[in-house]
Order: C-alpha cells, then structure tokens, then sequence
C-alpha cells in the first residue's frame, strides 16, 4: 500500500491556484497596474562557470537555471516546496521509493513533450563521472541509490536508482530514508535537461542558437563577463501568469560602479552593497534599499592543529579573543545592513533552530570585556608577555573591512598585536585547508534550512572543518540527531559546547543587501534563501 | 599589466652618451642643473617629501593603525577633515586617521619605488653590461630570454613571489625590483656594445684583464651616468606599479599601506560623498612623481652635454 | 627582406614554445589549482573532474598533449573554469572587444600624443611645453582606476550621456569611456617621446642648415625632422599597440566589456589554466608579430636601414 504524502494532486493544485490569486490580488489591493514595460534587468558581480543544470554551481547560476528549466518541485514565496514539472509524489511505506507523477501539458521550448525519461537522462548524466559534474555529489546526498558507487566509479551510471516506468511517471529509489527529500528536488541540479537536444548538439548545447529548456524563460543572447537575455518562453505551460517579458543580467565586476549604474537608472537590481554604506543609502532611498537576513554565518576559525601556534590550545585565550569581539558594533557601524550579531553558529532564523541560551550573548559588551581581560591575564599573557596573533582572510574589502576592526578591538582591549594575512583567493584556500594559519576567516551559507547543514561542520570528520575541532561529545550528538524525532535538543547543547570550548568564533549571521527598483514587485523577501524566480516577479506602472 | 605603464620612451630618450669621462664632466652637470628651474624646485619639493614621510608622524596624535569606533560607524560626516580633533586629512574609509596614514604611504611607496629601482638597477646592469660585453651567441641567448619574461604573466610572479616568501613589505619591493630589471638590462646591453669597441677596454683587453674584471671595472663605471637617469625615472614607475599591484590587492599589508592602496580605496568611495579619501593622498602621490619626473629629466639634460 | 621575414618567423616558434613551458611550469608551482572552491569538493568528486581534464597526468605529459593539440588540431582545450565554453570561445568572443577599443584608444593617443609632442618641441620652453609636459606627466600617472569612476559619475549619473558599461557589440556609446580611459597613459608617453626626440632632431645639423636657408618652419618639420623623429616613437608603438587591443583589466572591469584583459587577470586569479595560457600565446604571437611590422616599417622610413 502506497501512502498518499501531505502534498497530494488537490492541494497542490489549490496551492498553484492560490498563488495565480495573489497576483491578481496584489493588483487589486494595492490598485497598481502593470507596466507597459516589462523588462527585468539585474547585476552579478561575476559570471556563472556554467548555467548548464548538470554543472551549474554558483548562487547566481541556479537563478538563471530555474528560469530556463523547470525541476520537479519549485519553491513558493516562503520556501516551502510546490508543485513543479511533478503534480504530485506518492511514497512507499518504508520511504524508500518516491513516485513522482509528472504534468502532461509540459514542453520543452521546441515544442517535445518533457518527460520523465529526460529527468531519467539528467540524474545519471550528473552522477556520470565522464560529465564530471562539480554538484555530482548531490546525486549522494540525496542517497539516490548506487550514485555513490558510480561517482566512485564503482558502477555504471545506468544503475542509478531512478527510472521512467512511463512517460509521465519517475521512479526515485534511495538506499536510505530521506524526510527532506521533497525540498531537495527543488535544487537546480536536479532539474531536466531536453536528452534529444544534448545528445544531437553535444557540449555547446547551452547557446543560445541551440538552447532549448523548458522553463518559464529561453536564452536568447549570452555574452559571458556582459550580458546574457532570457525572453518569456510561449511554450512554458504556466506561460499566462509570467509577466516579465524580457530579463537582462549584466555583469557589472565593480561593486560601487553597479551602485552608479543603479542610480543611472541601468540597472534595477545590484547584488549587493558596498560594505557600510547601506545605513545612507536607505536614507536616500528607503523603499528601494532592501536587506533581509540569510541562512549563513561569518566566522573566524582557530587553528586547533597539535602544530598551531601554543596559546590558541588553549581554551582560556580563544574565549578572551572571542569575547573581546564587539558584534553590535561589527554590525551597526562596520557593516550596518542588517547583519545580526552571532553567539551561536547557527543562524536563528533557521527552521525548527532555537538559539540557546549562550552566557556572551546575555552580557554587555564592558562585562565582556571585563572578563576577555581576566581570562587572557589567568591565561598567563599580559604586557610582560604580550601576545601575537594572526589573522588570515582572503583579498576582499569586506573581508579586510571586517579584519581590521576585530583586529584594533583586540589591541585596544587586550593589549594583543595582531598581524593582517590577506591573501590571494587560491592561496589562502590552499593556507586554510593545510592548517596553516593561527585564526582564519570562514563563511558558510547552509545547503538547506535545518541547524545540522551548519552543526555538521563541528564534526572531528567534516571536511569544512578547518579549525580541526575534534570533540567526541559533539560527534555523538551530531550522529544521534540524524536519526532524532526532534534533534533541537542535541543542537542546543552543541552550540553549548562549542560556545565553552570555542573552537570558532561566530560573528554575526549574513544579510542579503541589495539595491531593488520600486517598480519590481513580488521579490520573495520571505525566502530565507533567496531562491527567486523571474516568473514571480512584475514590474508596476509608475504612478 | 605592469609595461603598459613602464615607458620604453627612455629607450629613445637617453642620451646615447659615450663621452663619459673625468671628473669635470660632473662639475659641469652641477652646474648645468642648477640652472635648471623646474629640477632644483622638484628637487625641493622631493627632499620636503622625504621629510613628510619620515617626520610627518611627529605632528599627529593618532596611530596609523587606530580605528575611532566613536566615528566608525558616521565617517561621512564625524569623519571629514578637521583641526579640532586633530584628523588634519580626515578619517579613511576603515575610520583610522588618514594623516597618519598618508604620511605611512608615502613612506612605503618612495621606499618600493627606491628599493625597486636598486635592485632594477644592480640586477638589469649587470645582465645587459655581460650581455653586451660577450656579445655573439651568449647575447643573443640572454637577449631572448629578457624576451620571453617580457611575455610571462607578470601577475603569476607576484603571486608567486609572495607565496614563497610571505608578503612582506621587503619581498614587494624585491619582487617589482626584479620585474623592472628587463628594460635596465636592454639599456645596459646597448651602452655596453659602445663602450666595449674605446680604446681603453681594448688596451685592457690586450693586456690580458680577465673579462669580469672588465665588465666590473671598466664598463660598468661607465654606464653610471646613464643608470642614475634611468633609476631616477624607474622610481616613479614603480609607485604605478605597486599602485596596480594594490588595485587587484596583492599589495602592501595592511595595516601598512602605501599611496596606491590608499587611493584605490579613495577611488571606490568616490560616490559617497567623502572626496578626501581620495583626494590627500593622490595629491601627494602627484606631487611625488611629478618631482621625480622632473628631477630626473633634469638629472638627464644635465649629464647629457649634446642636449643644449 | 623576405628572408628576414622568414627568418624572423622561425625564431619565433621556439620562443612561443619556450613562452608556453615556462608559463607552465610557473603556473603548476602557484599554490591552488582550477578547482578549489570556499567548499572543498569531496575527493572522488574532485577526482573525476581532474582525470576530466588531464590534470591527473603527469605535468610533463600535460605540457606535451596541450602543445600536439595546439600544433596538430589548432585546439586549445576547454576552459577550466567557464565549464559551458571552450578557450577559443573565450578569445573570439573577448578579442574583438579589447581589439576595438584598444585599436581607437592606438589612434587617440597616436594623434593626440604626437601632435602635442611635436608641438611642444617646436615651442621648446613656452608655457605650451610646460602645459604639454605637465600635462603628460600627468595623465601617465593619474591611475586607471581612479580616472574610470570618475567617468562613469560624470557621463553617465550626472550627465547622462553615455551608458556606465556593456559593450551591445562594440556601438559607439560604449566604446566613448573605454577609449579615454585607455588612451590617456600611452597618450602621454607618447608625446613625451615624440617631444624628446623631435628636440633631439631639431637640434640635428641638417635642421640646422636648412634653418639658415631659410626655410619656412613648417616645411622643415613636416619634410625633414618628423620622419627621423618618428622612429623612437615607432619602437615604442609595437608593444603599446600590442598592450592596447589585448585589453586592461581596469577597463574591462570598470565598463564591464567583456574584453580578454579581464578574463585573463581572472585566469590567473581562478588558475583556468587553459585560458591563461591560451591568452598568454595570443599576445606572445602578436607582440612578435607587430615587433616584425616596427621593424619592417623602420627600413620603410629609413631607406638606410638594411636586413
């Protein structure tokens, strides 16, 4: 007996329904008309290494991917999964096998049918290690059966577990259990690709003379490091609520000459701020300034390697030089676009995360450094034996920005000397991942809304675990809570232990800054991770 | 990246002076350059430079690497230029005073452009003068291969320079030095093929002095004149230089800083209102090399007794 | 002259091949490698995308099948890190636009250089020569990177004539700041070159005599000094010319072109081997290449000049 999931074909069917409405309701409430002009045009600091779906790895990459293919699943304003190319999914009893039916009236921009067999095509095309796919990995945390066997070149990349037993119909096999495994096939890398195009046109395939997707959007025109058009696709069957017509992205390397062109009128969205110059900026322009907080935390590592440098062993010194960070004024005055102030590793507006009760986080910043002082003293280091530390960052403004104030917060709390080791981005990838540096700069943005994309990291195994921060306690809890009803209690006392022990010390929790022109509407500020869609958006008429 | 600011233009330019002889002819150069305006007043204006940068600290207050978190968070307006609180030029963009940090750059940056061209000098010298010396095969070899450093991607020579080594002040200077050698070397080489064929280095030829001892006694004293001129505009060069090395931030250490990064930061600040940033310190960095440009023009008219 | 020609040529295979080895090895020595990311990629994930690319080879073997490719099947590999294209996409995409803007930035400043050059040296110590050489002194050591911006906030926010970047396939509007922005520095190198060396000539016996004869001033620097002025000036417009149409990285990155100067400081920085190199062997060819066309043009002005 197959058990019929939360999202069954009704309710997806409500949900696609709704979502038409709050268009029109937005029309409606707000009495805004739309403009005759429905062009989009937004900056990325740099080019995508590939907008192939099968390759693509960047943030800015997946949005153009979602514009011009269509996965399984989309994600609605807030996040939540909704239906996609699939009306709906049944799973088996023991979460194993995920069927997914998929709508008949998709196509692909040359007007074949989008079949479950070019979703068949796409998954084994990115576990195939010939593709050499950077994302190949997702086909294995998404515990597909056999993609580990055939990254590790094991098995052929016709024994994944999945298969078409129609046209209409995709069989997904995991070896494990998966509760989230609904909202992972929203992910680009999950996403179709036309196998009868791919394999006639080869690996030039992604012009735009040969592109063909089945997206709400089709490429027209890509000149890499300029400018790349997507045009509103006919043949996209929700074709009738997509009203931008015409989304232009430009690279623009510069971020302050963005900004210009922004003020110009060029450009309707940046992709960031200058560092600190968001508090004049929505002065000047409050309602086109926007700022909403983000999955990712910026931290800096301690290198705990037996070979690192004697005081950062010791517990005492890595509290002193964490307390010592004054976070509000890293937040306000540093940076000011509505970064929040960290304690903890993960961020609190992750899902189901509830930020423990840390002692730093409930002092001033005097009591803090009162104690800072203290320890650093207990610790055996003072004016006779002064301290030197340095800081490892990778060539960045906001990066150095950020260096030097905690480095002139130290010197002027504790008396410590910092030196600034700013290096060239594969070099200092190169110095992080060989420990070797004393504190190093570190950001990580999490994979999905769940404490343990971030937690994960404190185990003694991860890979992203450049401070080397060995503790079994951790690691046990890390492994209980995969399989916990409610894991919070777990995360809770790592963050705990990690606040003791501090391994890390967390600095505050990103924000997403931006420049947005008033007459786009329906950005999905709510989406912590920012997954956006051309098709959400409209442009309004001026009034 | 780097020649598309050097100016081979001193190829055309120097003087093709082979008449360096005895000591009147340095007398004379003295002379002549004193009577030259627009030298002795860059020359003025270079030594007031040389003071700035090594005293200049002792005026203010403030320490080059202190941030003034009571003005952090506002700069565009607690931070502009004021006599009260003692921030003559302001605050920079990470809230430090800029003063102080003008003064340390313009330290940084004359001792890059100085160092650099020493080590240009000594390193490219000696190259063209063997080079030239030996002529033949052993000269079109050498030639080549100045050649093909011309070609190399210099961006992968600073980065590995400074992999190897750290990125200390020291290894830059060490490292655009060894950059700028090529074009000292072309010159060297060029002199030294005319000067090989005077009668002295014959005579000492013929009475059996070994080849090195030659090139070090005999050529290279004769090239002095012509190195002076050119390490003199080598300064200025260097200071683009290290000032294109700051722009892709491969550049001088903070919390050190040199006239280069200092503006690069200025530059990108340019919309927010805060035109001192960028303002002092390229002040100081055109008036820098325009004193250097003109102390070296001067330097060469005076050595070059064709010229006038 | 044809043998030279020839000769010329073949040294220049060597060379290049010297150009590609040492670039090589100094490459493989630089820490970090094309697919080194913020997040590290698990090893057997890592491991397919090297043997992908050759990178499992050994670097002896990977130098020898980049060259037979290049040599037997005029391929120069994809890029490493522009996984959707090849290294020849890159350049024919990138080199018209640095090739456009570079070659009007080469007229702007040839004209304007030369001619301020010229004038300056035949109104020797007036306030015209003063103005000149100030002026060049000037504009060679104002950065790029400070006079880009200030172009983008005055044309284009404040005055709103030009677009602040792009390229649209090379129209007019977007090749005006790229050019001023590119030309200003070789501009004023060449005028003080050309005012050194016109100085020089007219300072020259045979000016001298036609001075005494009377000559009208114009005719004498027209006729008879500017073609032995010239030359310096030449040999410094080969590799400027070369520099110019291969782009700059400032330029590119501040009016967002597209051009092959930001793409190969890119290169460097991401260690996309196969553009970096690629890039490396288009300017190495064109800088042997117009050094040959300097040389020829030097034995066309000067008849005396035999090879």
């Amino acid at each position: 007996m197959k058990l019929k999931t939360v999202l069954n074909a009704s309710a997806a069917t409500a949900l696609v329904f709704a979502a038409g409405m709050a268009f029109a309701d937005d029309h409606m409430v707000d009495g805004m008309t739309l403009s005759d002009n429905q062009t989009f045009t937004y900056q990325t600091i740099d080019d995508s290494p590939s907008i192939d779906p099968g390759l693509v790895e960047d943030v800015e990459g997946s949005a153009v991917v979602r514009d011009l293919f269509e996965g399984l699943m989309n994600q609605d304003a807030e996040g939540n999964p909704i239906p996609g190319v699939a009306t709906s999914y049944d799973v088996s009893d023991d979460k194993l096998t995920y069927t997914f039916h998929l709508r008949d009236d998709a196509v692909w921009s040359d007007g074949e049918p989008v079949t479950a067999s070019d979703f068949v095509y796409a998954w084994k095309r990115v576990a195939n290690p010939e593709t050499a796919s950077p994302y190949a990995w997702y086909m294995e945390l998404m515990s597909v059966e056999n993609a580990s066997s055939i990254i590790a070149g094991e098995a052929e990349a016709d024994t994944l577990g999945v298969e078409a037993t129609d046209d209409h119909t995709l069989v997904v096999h995991l070896s494990q259990p998966l509760p989230y495994f609904p909202e992972m096939v929203t992910h680009t890398t999950t996403f179709p690709v036309p196998e009868h195009v791919v394999e006639e046109v080869g690996a030039s395939w992604m012009n735009p003379e040969t592109f063909v997707g089945n997206g709400a959007y089709v490429l027209t025109e890509y000149t890499p490091q300029e400018r790349m058009v997507r045009v509103k696709s006919d043949t996209y069957w929700d074709a009738e609520n997509v009203h931008l017509t015409e989304v232009v992205r430009l690279v623009v390397n510069d971020e302050n000459q963005a900004l210009t062109r922004w003020q110009a009128g060029e450009i309707d969205k940046t992709e960031t701020i200058p560092t600190g110059q968001y508090p004049s900026l929505s002065q000047e322009y409050p309602e086109q300034a926007v700022s909403v907080p983000q999955l990712c935390s910026y931290y800096y590592n301690f290198n705990l390697r037996d070979d690192a440098p004697e005081w950062a062993q010791d517990v005492r010194v890595r509290q002193a030089l964490s307390l010592a960070v004054d976070r509000d004024i890293i937040t306000e005055n540093v940076l000011g676009a509505g970064q929040i102030p960290a304690y903890t590793f993960t961020p609190g507006a992750t899902a189901g995360f509830e930020v423990p009760e840390v002692e730093a986080a409930s002092m001033t910043q005097e009591e803090r450094n009162e104690k800072a002082k203290a320890l650093l003293e207990e610790a055996g280091y003072g004016s006779d034996n002064p301290l030197t530390v340095e800081i490892l960052y990778n060539t960045s403004e906001a990066h150095k920005t950020i260096a030097i104030a905690i480095s002139q917060m130290w010197k002027q709390t504790l008396g410590i000397e910092t030196t600034l080791g700013n290096m060239e981005w594969q070099t200092f990838l190169e110095a992080r991942g060989n420990g070797d540096f004393e504190v190093s700069r570190a950001g990580w943005c999490g994979d999905y809304n769940e404490a343990s994309t971030f937690l994960d990291l404190m185990a003694s195994s991860s890979g992203y675990n450049d401070a080397a921060y060995m503790n079994d306690e951790v690691d046990s809890l890390l492994a209980e809570a995969k399989t916990m009803e409610d894991p919070t209690e777990n995360y809770t006392r790592i963050e705990e232990i990690v606040d003791e022990e501090a391994p890390v010390i967390p600095i505050y929790h990103y924000a997403a800054a931006f420049m947005l022109d008033d007459t786009i509407k329906g950005w999905p500020l709510d989406n912590v991770q920012q997954t956006w869609y051309s098709r959400q958006l409209y442009r309004v008429a001026e009034e | 990246m780097l020649t598309s600011r050097t100016s081979p233009e001193q190829l055309g330019d120097l003087p093709q002076r082979a008449e360096v002889k005895g000591r009147s002819l340095w007398r004379d150069a003295v002379g002549r350059f004193a009577a030259n305006r627009a030298a002795v007043i860059s020359l003025v204006v270079l030594v007031m430079i040389f003071l700035f940068a090594i005293f200049g600290q002792i005026l203010s207050p403030h320490e080059p690497d202190y941030v003034d978190f009571m003005l952090r968070g506002n700069i565009k307006e607690l931070g502009v230029p004021s006599m009260e609180n003692q921030h003559y030029f302001g605050l920079e963009k990470e809230g430090r005073d800029l003063y102080v940090r003008v003064v340390q750059g313009t330290r940084i940056s004359i001792l890059v452009g100085v160092v650099g061209s020493i080590v240009a000098v000594v390193v490219g010298t000696l190259y063209g003068a063997i080079s030239g010396y030996f002529g033949g095969r052993v000269d079109n070899i050498m030639m080549r291969i100045v050649d093909i450093l011309l070609a190399i991607p210099f961006m992968f020579v600073i980065i590995l320079l400074l992999v190897i080594f750290g990125r200390s002040p020291t290894m830059l200077f060490v490292g655009i030095g060894l950059m700028s050698w090529l074009n000292m070397a072309r010159i060297a080489r060029g002199q030294t093929l005319t000067i090989k064929n005077k009668e002295f280095v014959e005579a000492a030829i013929a009475s059996g002095v070994r080849p090195i001892k030659i090139i070090l006694r005999h050529i290279i004293p004769n090239l002095a004149g012509i190195v002076v001129v050119y390490a003199t505009l080598l300064v200025p060069e260097l200071i683009i230089t290290e000032s294109f090395i700051s722009f892709l931030g491969l550049g001088v250490q903070e919390p050190q800083t040199s006239l280069g990064a200092l503006i690069s930061d200025g530059a990108s600040q340019l919309n927010y209102g805060t035109y001192w940033m960028l303002a002092f310190p390229l002040f100081f960095f055109l008036i820098t090399l325009y004193a250097f440009f003109f102390v070296g023009d001067g330097l060469r008219d005076a050595l070059d007794p064709k010229d006038r | 002259m044809f043998a030279f020609i020839i000769r010329r040529l073949a040294v220049a295979i060597p060379t290049i091949l010297v150009l590609v080895v040492l670039s090589y090895i100094l490459m493989f020595a630089a820490p970090g490698g094309p697919f080194n990311a913020e997040r590290p990629l698990p090893p057997n994930v890592l491991e397919n995308i090297e043997a992908r690319y050759g990178l499992d080879q050994p670097y002896w073997k990977q130098i020898y099948d980049y060259l037979v490719n290049i040599v037997f099947h005029f391929d120069f590999g994809p890029s490493f890190k522009y996984r959707d294209r090849t290294v020849s996409d890159i350049i024919t995409q990138g080199f018209p636009v640095t090739l456009t803007y570079g070659f009007w930035s080469f007229v702007v400043a040839v004209i304007v250089g030369v001619s301020l050059g010229i004038a300056a040296a035949v109104k020797h110590n007036s306030i015209l020569d003063y103005f000149a050489v100030g002026v060049s002194i000037g504009a060679q050591s104002l950065p790029n990177f400070v006079m880009a911006p200030v172009l983008v906030l005055v044309f284009t926010l404040w005055l709103g004539w030009l677009p602040g970047g792009g390229w649209n396939g090379g129209e007019w509007q977007f090749v005006v700041m790229p050019v001023i922005a590119l030309s200003t520095s070789y501009m004023a190198s060449i005028a003080r070159i050309t005012r050194s060396s016109m100085l020089e000539v007219l300072n020259a016996g045979f000016i001298r005599t036609a001075r005494a004869k009377g000559l009208p001033m114009k005719r004498i620097i027209f006729r008879h000094a500017l073609k032995p002025a010239i030359l310096p000036v030449l040999s410094y417009l080969g590799p400027a010319f070369v520099m110019m149409i291969t782009g700059s990285v400032i330029v590119d990155s501040y009016f967002s072109t597209g051009g092959i100067g930001q793409f190969f400081v890119n290169a460097a920085f991401n260690r996309d081997y196969s553009v970096m190199m690629g890039i490396t062997i288009l300017m190495g060819v064109l800088t042997i290449v117009f050094n040959l066309v300097v040389d020829l043009l030097y034995a066309w002005i000067d008849p005396k000049i035999r090879y």
